[in-house]
Order: structure tokens, then sequence, then C-alpha cells
């Protein structure tokens, strides 16, 4: 017996609110329904969790747009110097990375990555695409023609956005201890982590009260991004800024010269990238319209099943 | 038959990633064509130049590298040769004749001859050039404080500005220039610099005289100057946006 959301009328605020959980009456039997379909039945519990307050939802969809136009920015500047190098100097022939057009002996031209020393061919993504030599193609890039005055333009205005949200989401989460409650894992989750996992590699969900909160993997992801890969793509992008240098001239040293910031800004990126794409893909396994409506209205439902014994 | 499919697949790949970007690109583009967004934009810079300023002691001087750390190459950038008919003739006589100008709101405009400006007080310093496309290079550059010429020429209290007028005109006929704002002019590591790694500056990189103002991007670094003009706006020059490359959509604060 499928008890929809709004058949459920008595709901009871509990009083520890983790997550601000709000715990839903058991599944009232609906009139007309014979004693013997729900003796001993297995009846689905239907619980409503407030998972996600206003100021995370609105800071996380804002974020949306924020970086898919930072990264798409980014790779337009990174376009007009395609080469990454560590230290304070870019020496041409060292680079650790370099994306370029390379003409082949036949007059054609290629795309070729070199990482490291090891060349590749990238034809028709990285290095030359629809005709062009140029690093990431054009619809990887805003503006998508090459543009760098233009890229940076973009870049930097919405850097600005990303910082003073990530202030103001950062501020939040402290002061209402989203980070204490619901990011920093427990001793619990942290005994428990070789378990959850191999649930993530086998991508078991978790079920029931499990599933109210975040899993140890997720927080972990989550912490990283918030303390790590957000703060350094900031401070290495502002090490690139020679008027920043001068008046922080320490964020040279601990981010390995102005080149070093830039490659590791270009990392930073990429793990951006890395963490997107894992969260979409979790978000779509464990339930795409579940997930956006609790992002949405902050409401998460958690079905589960329990034998009800009757009287 | 493996090939072609894997072929269909990627071919196949290339079009959804290509058609998802294009609906985000096609309104990206067509913003950047909308003048308000543009404004918008725009704006950033001010609000970057406002922040950055406030957090940089006015004093503070950019990072100054050992002998070591000189670039092997430093790559020549922007126009390398300016090729007028004028400056190569000067070059042939190795700038013998090169005279400074310097005019504008300023209570005694002066000319000054390079050697006279090699014989004043110099300044050696070896910092990083950053390029606005993202590479850097180490050169040790010699040259005479900026302030020292000020002294000499006494700018006017409502100066705003110094443009540097130079000898290089692009392929399309338009005359380099720069411009930073009078108060830089006074840093010590602002220098007309008319050395790089101990030998005169060569043609390439701006000879005789090209501006070292180190704490901004390297366009900023304006080559063959031949005037220095102080100016309330610069709003008449040029196409009134401060500087060649600014004319052309960069910032004209270009400390990021």
């Amino acid at each position: 017996m499928a008890v929809s959301i709004q058949s459920v009328e008595e709901r009871t605020r509990s009083d520890e609110r983790r997550m601000g959980l709000e715990l839903l009456a058991p599944s009232v039997p609906s009139v007309g329904s014979t004693p013997e379909a729900h003796a001993s039945s297995v009846a689905p519990v239907v619980e409503r969790v407030y998972r996600h307050r206003l100021p995370v939802r609105i800071s996380h969809w804002l974020n949306v747009p924020i970086l898919v136009i930072l990264i798409m920015s980014g790779l337009q500047i990174f376009n007009a110097h395609p080469a990454l190098y560590w230290g304070d100097r870019s020496d041409r022939d060292r680079p650790l990375l370099s994306i370029r057009p390379i003409q082949a002996e036949g007059g054609e031209v290629k795309g070729t990555t070199t990482i490291l020393g090891r060349q590749f061919d990238t034809t028709g993504v990285l290095g030359y695409s629809d005709g062009s030599g140029r690093a990431f193609p054009a619809w990887a890039t805003i503006p998508s023609a090459k543009w760098l005055a233009m890229g940076r333009q973009w870049h930097l205005f919405f850097a600005w956005l990303f910082v003073i949200n990530g202030i103001l989401f950062t501020a939040y989460a402290l002061v209402s201890r989203h980070v204490t409650r619901d990011l920093v894992p427990t001793g619990k989750d942290i005994r428990a982590i070789g378990r959850s996992i191999k649930d993530h590699l086998k991508l078991r969900q978790p079920q029931g009260d499990e599933a109210k909160q975040y899993n140890v993997l997720q927080k972990l992801a989550y912490l990283v991004v918030l303390l790590a890969i957000a703060p350094v793509i900031v401070l290495t992008g502002l090490t690139m800024s020679p008027t920043i240098d001068t008046a922080f001239p320490w964020l040279l040293t601990i981010f390995g010269g102005r080149q070093g910031a830039r490659t590791i800004h270009f990392l930073a990126c990429f793990s951006f990238v890395g963490f997107i794409v894992i969260h979409v893909v979790e978000v779509i396994l464990t339930g795409l319209i579940k997930n956006l409506r609790s992002m949405i209205t902050g409401w998460f439902v958690v079905k589960r099943k329990v034998v009800c014994h009757e009287a | 038959m493996k090939p072609r499919s894997t072929m269909k697949r990627r071919q196949f790949l290339k079009g959804a990633a290509g058609i998802a970007s294009l609906v985000a690109l096609a309104g990206c583009d067509n913003v950047t064509q909308s003048s308000w967004f543009f404004r918008l934009l725009q704006r950033t810079e001010k609000l970057t130049d406002m922040v950055q300023g406030a957090v940089t002691p006015a004093d503070a001087l950019a990072k100054e590298y050992t002998e070591s750390d000189i670039s092997a190459v430093f790559p020549a950038n922007g126009n390398t040769d300016p090729g007028t008919q004028d400056y190569s003739a000067k070059a042939q006589n190795e700038f013998a004749d090169w005279n400074l100008l310097i005019d504008g709101l300023v209570a005694t405009p002066m000319l000054i001859s390079l050697a006279a400006v090699k014989e004043m007080p110099a300044r050696t310093q070896i910092t990083r050039h950053d390029c606005v496309e993202g590479w850097s290079a180490i050169g040790k550059w010699t040259g005479v404080p900026l302030s020292g010429l000020m002294h000499k020429v006494q700018p006017l209290p409502n100066a705003r500005y110094a443009v540097f007028h130079c000898a290089d005109v692009d392929d399309e006929g338009v005359s380099y220039y720069e411009s930073i704002a009078i108060q830089d002019c006074y840093h010590p590591q602002t220098i007309l610099a008319y050395e790089l790694n101990g030998q005169p500056l060569n043609i390439p990189h701006g000879a005789p005289l090209r501006l070292r103002f180190e704490r901004q991007l390297g366009y900023k670094q304006a080559k063959y100057v031949e005037r220095i003009e102080l100016v309330e706006s610069f709003s008449g020059i040029a196409g009134g946006k401060g500087g060649y490359w600014e004319d052309q959509g960069y910032e004209w604060y270009a400390g990021i």
C-alpha cells in the first residue's frame, strides 16, 4: 500500500532536529480497507526530512551557472597560453603540460597534448578542433571564439560572485552549525568508511534512517570542496595577480610561484569538474526527482518498509 | 566493425557535448554582445581596482629575484620592431639622438636626451614580468625611477595620469600608448628602463626606453617610449580607454 505524501496529514516536529528532521506518522490505513489487508502487512512509512535549508539551496543553485561560466571562461584564458609550468617563470622548453597544434609531415595539422614529456594525439578535441588550432575546443570556452579580453571579463566578474557566494555560504554553514552537524563525519562514520566505499562501488544506496543523512564519503567530498578545492582555487587565482603578489608575497611561496599557482589553479578546476561529474551521477543514481525536489523545496522523502502488527 | 562503432560513439558523444554546450554558448555569446551585460562585466574592473588598492600598501614592493632566477629567454611580445623610417634611422645611430619629451600638465615641460636620462640616479631590479596571456619571465632591469623625472617637471595638481606615447605602430598604423595613475609614477619600482640583463635594451624589448611598472601585467609595460604626457583624463586620446590594448577591450586596471 503506497502512501503518498499528500495523504498523510499529521506531522510531528522532532525536537532534536538533525538537518531539520520531520517524522511523519506511520501510514494510516485508508478507509474501506479490510483488517485482513493490513494485519501483519508490510506498510511503507514515508518520512519527510527537511534536508536543505533555504540559504544552502540558494547558494547551491547560484553555484551552478557561476561554476560553469568560470570553468568555460577559464579555458578561454588558458587557450591564450596553453602550457603549464612550475615555479615563477615559464621556461617554454620545459612545460609540465602543453596543448598545441603541430604540423605533421604530410602537412596536416594535429592536436598534440604533452604531459610531463609524453605526447598524445588529441586531434579534434585538444590542440586542434574544427579546423582551428586551439587548446580547448570552441564548445568548451566562453566566448566560443578566441577572445582573451572577453574571457577575462566573464571570468573576473563571476569569480567575484563565486567568492561572495562562498563567503556567505561558509558563514551561514558555520553559524547554523551545518558544518558541524551535517558535514563533519562522526566517529561512527569514520569506522564505517570501508563499508561506505564498498556500497558506493556496488552502487548500493542507503535505506531508511541512513538515507536521511549524508553518508561519510559524501560528507568528506563536500568538506574537501569547501575547505580545500574552493579556497585553493580562489587563492591560486589571486596569486596570478601581480598586485596581490606585492601585497601578500607568501602566496608565491606556498603555491610554488606564479606559474605553480597557475598549474594548481588548473588542477583545482579539473578537481571541480570531477566533483561535479560524480555529484551529478550520484544525484541521478540515488533518485533524480527526489534529489532535485529536496534541493528545490528543501524536503527530502525517505520511504522504508516496516512490518505493522495489528493488535 | 569495432572501429566504426567506436567512431560512431565518439561522434555521438561529441555531438551530445556539442549540443549541450551550444545551448549554453548561444546564450553566453548573445549576452556578450548585449551592451548592458558588457557594461556590467566592465564594472568588475573598478571593484577589483578598489579592493586590490585597499589591501595593497602604496609602497609595497613587487618581489625581487636573484640573478639565478633570470629567464634564459625573455620572450618579446607585441610589436617587436617599430620599423618606421624615423625609428630605424635612430636605431642605426644607436639612439644617440633619442629624446624623451615630458609635457602636458606639468610646471616645466622638458625634452631630455637619452644620454642625460642615463646620467640620472638609476635603479636595478630583478622582477617578474606577467603577461596577460598567462606566462611569466624574470629579467634584470636597469633604468631611471620615474619619480626622479617627475621631480624635474613638477606635475600640476590636476594631473591624474601619465600617458606613455610610443614609437611603435601596429599593422594598421595605430600607435601604441599606455597610461598609469600619477601616484604609481612615484613608486620606487616604476622605472624607465634602458638595460635588460646588463645589456642595453634591444629593439624587440623596447629600445631605447621602456616602462617597468612591476605590479601590473605586461601590456602596461610600454616599449619605445618617446613622450610622457601628464593629463587629467585620457578619454580624448586615441580610443579613449587609456591604452592600445585597453582600446581593444582589456582592462585599464591590469593588476590581475
